[in-house]
């Protein structure tokens, strides 16, 4: 079929950025969960110091 | 996080029926074949690009009045899925142009106001990395933002203004235009597919960035014991 290859490459291309995008979100929440952990445990040690 | 859950399986069964639907369902085009399909995906990204576009400028003006945090999360959030959608549109409409046209790209007055669309929010992603106050990032973004929103009718406007090589609207393009009849419920489907795929993204994106703030007040809360 004539141009199949385009169509092909327009779908797959946009739903690659559109899937790259969801996994930053992703990867960036995670990172924050981290850091949320990180610092609430961090807050009981600052405050046992003091 | 339920509902977001509940919308982000919506948002993926509705995309696959509406790739079905672009495919299986709507009649081929006589001039194109099977190249007018791109049709339901470009157009449809287009639309959900301009709408996050749309839904940013109003957070942005709300910020600027009311000065609340939220409307800043929904403005970046929304501007940065109206990038993402609009780099699809900017890599989908040359992979069509190129076997329709039999070139990738002309400074057309819509593919020229699309790319500087596209610069202009990618300017107002930047804007935000460089300035380190949450209250002066905001605002200024915000106003930022606002002015970005003035290219958003010229890109809707332009295939009805200049006639250059992009093609003449389909929709609401005026007596002498139309989709063929069993087109327009694929490509409305789609739209409203993509729309929903289009919340899903802003609502998870709005999620990480009320983390972000919770985490900086975490911070503060940490430094200051």
């Amino acid at each position: 079929m004539k141009n199949l290859d385009s169509v092909f490459w327009a779908y797959t291309l946009g739903w690659a950025i559109f899937f790259g995008f969801y996994l930053s979100i992703a990867k960036r929440s995670s990172d924050l969960r981290a850091e949320v952990d990180r610092l609430k445990k961090s807050a009981p040690e600052n405050s046992q110091e003091k | 996080m339920a509902k977001r859950v509940l919308l982000g399986a919506a948002a993926v069964l509705l995309v696959i029926a509406a790739a079905y639907a672009s495919f299986f369902v709507a009649p081929q085009e006589r001039t194109m074949g099977v190249l007018q399909r791109i049709f339901y995906f470009h157009v449809s990204c287009a639309w959900a690009g301009l709408s996050a576009f749309s839904i940013g400028f109003l957070a942005n003006l709300l910020y600027v009045w009311k000065r609340k945090e939220k409307y800043d999360w929904l403005g970046v959030s929304c501007v940065e899925v109206g990038v993402a959608f609009t780099t699809v549109v900017l890599i989908s409409g040359p992979i069509w142009a190129k076997p329709a046209w039999g070139i990738y790209w002309t400074w057309d007055a819509r593919l020229t106001s699309t790319f500087i669309l596209w610069l202009l929010y990618i300017s107002y992603l930047l804007l935000r990395t460089l300035i380190e106050e949450p209250d002066r990032r905001a605002l200024l973004s915000a106003l930022f933002g606002i002015f970005a929103f003035i290219d958003v009718p010229i890109v809707f406007g332009a295939i009805r203004w200049w006639r250059t090589q992009h093609p003449a609207p389909v929709i609401m393009g005026g007596p002498n235009s139309g989709l063929a009849a069993g087109m327009v419920p694929t490509f409305f489907f789609a739209v409203f597919a993509m729309h929903v795929f289009m919340w899903f993204l802003i609502a998870e994106r709005y999620s990480l960035e009320k983390m972000r703030s919770d985490v900086e007040l975490l911070r503060q809360e940490a430094e200051a014991t």
